[in-house]
């Protein structure tokens, strides 16, 4: 094979040069970790598919095909759902499970037969909450949706994937805990309160799959937005700064920058996050007092949010270079960027008199796939693209240019998508409450909805750019995973050939 | 590992001394911008609870300096925007349509407000501008169904077609073939009659035929020579405009299936100036009556 000869340097080298350092020959269980890393990037798909789907109906609504299965209001949660859950679920089990063991190097908690329920769990869980929506059986509230007894199912086996964690935290063979399994513990812990509280329903009967909720009128709202915002902050912001934590130091080779700032900016986000929900339901019935605690805490938690940025990107420092070189590092550092522009988006704008323009327009729309987009799948790109390799026990990727080829289409997609958002919710906001000078309002509803029409569209393509980018990136891991490689000019040898121009 | 304080080689800046799987870490103090921030936001939302509504006492809730209350904020708003219009409501409440029209001033007001009310809770049905689409008729058209003056049309807006309300405009169309009372090929005799008071008959004897038929089933509710009856709300047929469309097969459809297009009424749902308001708007549209 010629080549094996043209491929080193870059990535490769990198990760090759982690995992020599591990010295001492320990089981690490990694099947499960493998079938987690599989299922993230098959999710993954599902649900930018997914995405694509329902942006296309909202720009043509002729897609909804006049099929009550495939209609928007059952297609949404599906996407939010496949995303969140499924493809950054997935994704969270995969990096937890495989982190844990390596920065406690203790094997797994429970083996692999923990594992594979953990894995055959999650997935049934997942496909039980999908055809629910499909079928109309939903709890109807965000992020919550799925019934009763997908809930108690979901339960049993989060209450197992926090038995695996803890007990392979206990066996530990180093004497500290590593920083990104204080993210993820908070991550298991709080989702696993937050999915109690908010799912506190009585089913209407033993074998019917509806039910009633617990909390009714403002108090089930606040419930609601009390778990919705903390499942942003411990499912999509606190276990994603878990894999910040290893896969960026891991792949730039650095030491991370700050522990004293880890330590504070963790706990103050613990501490801050979950008092931050009210933001959610600004301007309505609930009382002014709780509108006040959400704003103001949502604007004592930019910094600590901050704190994960600064430790990111400043790991970098002395590593700079990497970045043209490794188009596996820019994904974790752009993600990383991305992580500290919504987090400032956010309290801007959970601000009450912002909050007043933004609200139910695409802004939040757009605020939501900066972070989602920009963070949560990126790092998880970043974090797939090392394990894939390291768990295959391959030499390296199959091809670093197609990881670059994916970077550069997903980053076009997502700046599409969140500009085409802030400019159509802004206007949208703008043109909901324009007056005329005689004191009536000057748009009719259709008449916003109409001029969201071209954005639409444009989120559209940044969705196609963003899906078509994910389907590179599985074919690149599909090569890796069969042994392939590349034969493609290695980044470095790039560098020489134009120092040679010079 | 055994802890182990080290000298980063590229910062110069000392390791905490912990290793995991080859992570170490820098012992950085915190950045200074940082904590001031961190700092600044804390006391700001400190001020922010002295001043409005934050901290629950169990009863109720600590005021704030301010005493912001965002109900009595929205009704404050509420009341002042009335109030900015209240003259030009007034004005319109007591005026009646004709000295509506006579004045640019009030007619400017009606049109605009009727504009948005229109917009807002008609075109789904009658497409924008009142443009009609088919089962909802053109509104921008001087054919009409039930009457074209103001006060036929802020009749109509207000009690509906076929609707709940108990004053609404009624009329049926029979449902002449699937009730029996004519034969398939009386139906398509009939219907021959009706396209060609629209010069438009495509079979000359079966449009003879249908004649007797029209004057014996139909000429009752749509007059002698198909000219409509807005008592009724039948149709004019003797013209090319078609509320549920033109083709042959349409007509037969609605002489075999009948018809019942329902307008809601907006009594109750708008109030009498908005209703006065849409009336002039839709008058002014290009159809109104004197
Ligand atoms: C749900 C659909 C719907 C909505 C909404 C609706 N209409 Fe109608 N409207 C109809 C239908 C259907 C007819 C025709 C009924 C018939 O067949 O006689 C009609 C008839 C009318 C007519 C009588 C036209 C004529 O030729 O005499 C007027 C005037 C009218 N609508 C005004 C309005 C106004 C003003 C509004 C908004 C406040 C409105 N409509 C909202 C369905 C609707
Ligand atoms: C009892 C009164 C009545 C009789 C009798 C009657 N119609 Fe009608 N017809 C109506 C009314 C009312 C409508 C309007 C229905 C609506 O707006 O939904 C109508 C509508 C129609 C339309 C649809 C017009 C359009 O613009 O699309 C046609 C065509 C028609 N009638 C033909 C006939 C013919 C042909 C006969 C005789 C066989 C007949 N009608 C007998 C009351 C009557
Ligand atoms: C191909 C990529 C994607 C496309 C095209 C896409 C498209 C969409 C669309 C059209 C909506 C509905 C917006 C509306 O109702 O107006 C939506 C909602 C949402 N999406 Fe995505 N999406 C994509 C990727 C993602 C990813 C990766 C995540 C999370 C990790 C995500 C999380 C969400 C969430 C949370 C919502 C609900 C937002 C809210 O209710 O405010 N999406 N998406
Ligand atoms: C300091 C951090 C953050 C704050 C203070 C914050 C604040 C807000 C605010 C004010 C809203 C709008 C609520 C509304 O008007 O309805 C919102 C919506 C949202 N944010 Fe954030 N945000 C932060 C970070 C993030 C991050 C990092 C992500 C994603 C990874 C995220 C995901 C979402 C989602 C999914 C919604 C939509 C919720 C819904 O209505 O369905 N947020 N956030």
């Amino acid at each position: 094979m010629t080549a094996a000869t043209l491929s080193h340097g870059g990535a490769g080298a990198g990760q090759s040069a982690g995992q020599a350092l591990g010295t001492t020959e320990i089981a690490y269980h990694e099947a499960v970790v493998r079938h987690f890393t599989l299922a993230t990037v098959f999710w993954g798909i599902v649900g930018f598919a997914a995405g694509l789907f329902i942006a296309l109906q909202l720009a043509f609504p002729a897609l909804n095909l006049g099929i009550e299965y495939f209609g928007f209001g059952r297609l949404r949660p599906l996407h939010t759902s496949a995303v969140i859950f499924a493809f950054g679920g997935n994704a969270l089990f995969a990096t937890s499970l495989y982190v844990v063991q390596r920065t406690c190097r203790a094997p797994l908690f429970g083996g692999e037969a923990m594992g594979a329920f953990l894995f055959w769990g999650y997935q049934i869980f997942i496909v039980l909450a999908a055809t629910g929506y499909v079928f109309g059986i939903t709890q109807g509230k965000e992020y919550a949706e799925p019934e009763w007894y997908v809930d108690l199912w979901l339960t049993v086996v989060w209450v197992g994937y926090l038995v695996v964690y803890v007990g392979t935290i206990m066996r530990r063979h180093e004497p500290h805990i590593y920083v990104a399994n204080w993210f993820f513990l908070a991550m298991i812990l709080t989702v696993a309160m937050l999915h109690i509280v908010n799912n506190l329903n009585v089913p209407v009967s033993l074998f019917g799959a509806h039910s009633y909720p617990v909390f009714a009128g403002v108090q089930g709202a606040m419930v609601q937005w009390w778990y919705g915002h903390n499942a942003v902050g411990f499912f999509l912001t606190a276990g994603f700064l878990g894999i910040m934590y290893y896969f960026v130091p891991k792949q730039a080779g650095r030491p991370v920058y700050s522990y004293r700032l880890s330590i504070i900016h963790f706990w103050a986000l613990i501490f801050l996050y979950i008092w931050a929900g009210p933001h959610h339901l600004h301007y309505t019935s609930l009382p002014d007092w709780a509108q006040t605690l959400g704003m103001t805490f949502s604007v004592m938690l930019w910094m600590p949010s901050w704190g994960g940025m600064i430790n990111g990107i400043m790991t970098l420092s002395g590593a700079w270079d990497k970045l043209r070189t490794d188009p596996v590092l820019r994904f974790l550092v752009t993600s990383v960027a991305f992580y500290g522009m919504s987090t400032f988006e956010g309290p801007v704008m959970s601000i009450k008199a912002v909050n007043a323009l933004s609200h139910y327009t695409d802004w939040t729309i757009g605020h939501v796939h900066s972070g989602a987009l920009g963070w949560v799948a990126f790092v998880t790109f970043g974090a797939v693209y090392f394990l894939v390799p390291t768990l295959w026990k391959r030499e390296r990727l199959y091809s670093l240019r197609l990881v670059s080829v994916h970077f550069w289409i997903s980053t076009l997609g997502i700046v599409l998508y969140i500009t085409a958002m802030w400019i159509s919710g802004v206007m949208q906001g703008l043109m909901w409450r324009a007056y005329d000078n005689l004191g009536f309002l000057q748009y009719s509803f259709v008449e916003t909805v109409e001029a969201m029409h071209p954005f639409y569209v444009i989120r559209a393509m940044g969705g196609l750019l963003f899906l078509i980018g994910a389907l590179v990136m599985a074919y690149n891991l599909v090569r890796t995973i069969r042994g392939d490689l590349r034969v493609e000019q290695p980044y470095t040898a790039v560098r020489t050939a134009v120092a040679a121009a010079r | 590992m055994p802890t182990k304080i080290e000298k980063d080689a590229i910062t110069g800046v000392e390791t905490t001394g912990h290793e995991w799987d080859g992570i170490r870490e820098l012992n950085n103090p915190l950045p200074k911008w940082w904590l001031y921030v961190f700092y600044a936001t804390i006391v700001w939302s400190l001020g922010y609870w002295v001043l409005y509504p934050s901290i629950p006492t169990g009863k109720g809730h600590t005021d704030g300096l301010l005493a912001y209350n965002s109900r009595e904020d929205v009704a404050r708003d509420i009341s002042r925007a009335r109030e900015a219009q209240s003259a030009y409501r007034a004005r319109i409440e007591n005026a009646s349509y004709t000295e509506i029209m006579d004045d640019p001033d009030l007619l400017n007001f009606a049109i605009t407000g009727g504009r948005f009310a229109f917009a807002e809770n008609c075109a789904a049905c009658h497409a924008a501008g009142g443009a009609g689409q088919k089962g909802y008729p053109a509104l921008a058209d001087d054919d009409w169904l039930w009457g074209g003056k103001a006060e036929e049309i802020a009749f109509t807006i207000q009690h509906g077609i076929r609707s709940t309300s108990p004053d609404t405009r009624m009329g049926d169309m029979p449902r002449f073939g699937v009730d029996g009372m004519l034969t398939r090929a009386q139906i398509n005799d009939v219907v021959e009659y009706v396209m060609g008071l629209g010069n438009r008959a495509t079979d000359a004897a079966a449009a003879g035929r249908g004649e007797t038929v029209f004057a014996e089933n139909c000429a009752s509710c749509h007059g002698e020579k198909g000219e409509g009856n807005r008592e009724l709300g039948a149709p004019r047929l003797a013209d090319n405009i078609w509320l549920y469309g033109a083709s042959k097969a349409t007509l037969v459809e609605t002489v075999n299936g009948g018809r019942a297009g329902v307008m809601p009424t907006w009594a109750g749902r708008l109030d009498p100036v908005a209703i006065k308001q849409l009336a002039v708007y839709v008058h002014t549209l290009g159809g109104g009556e004197k």
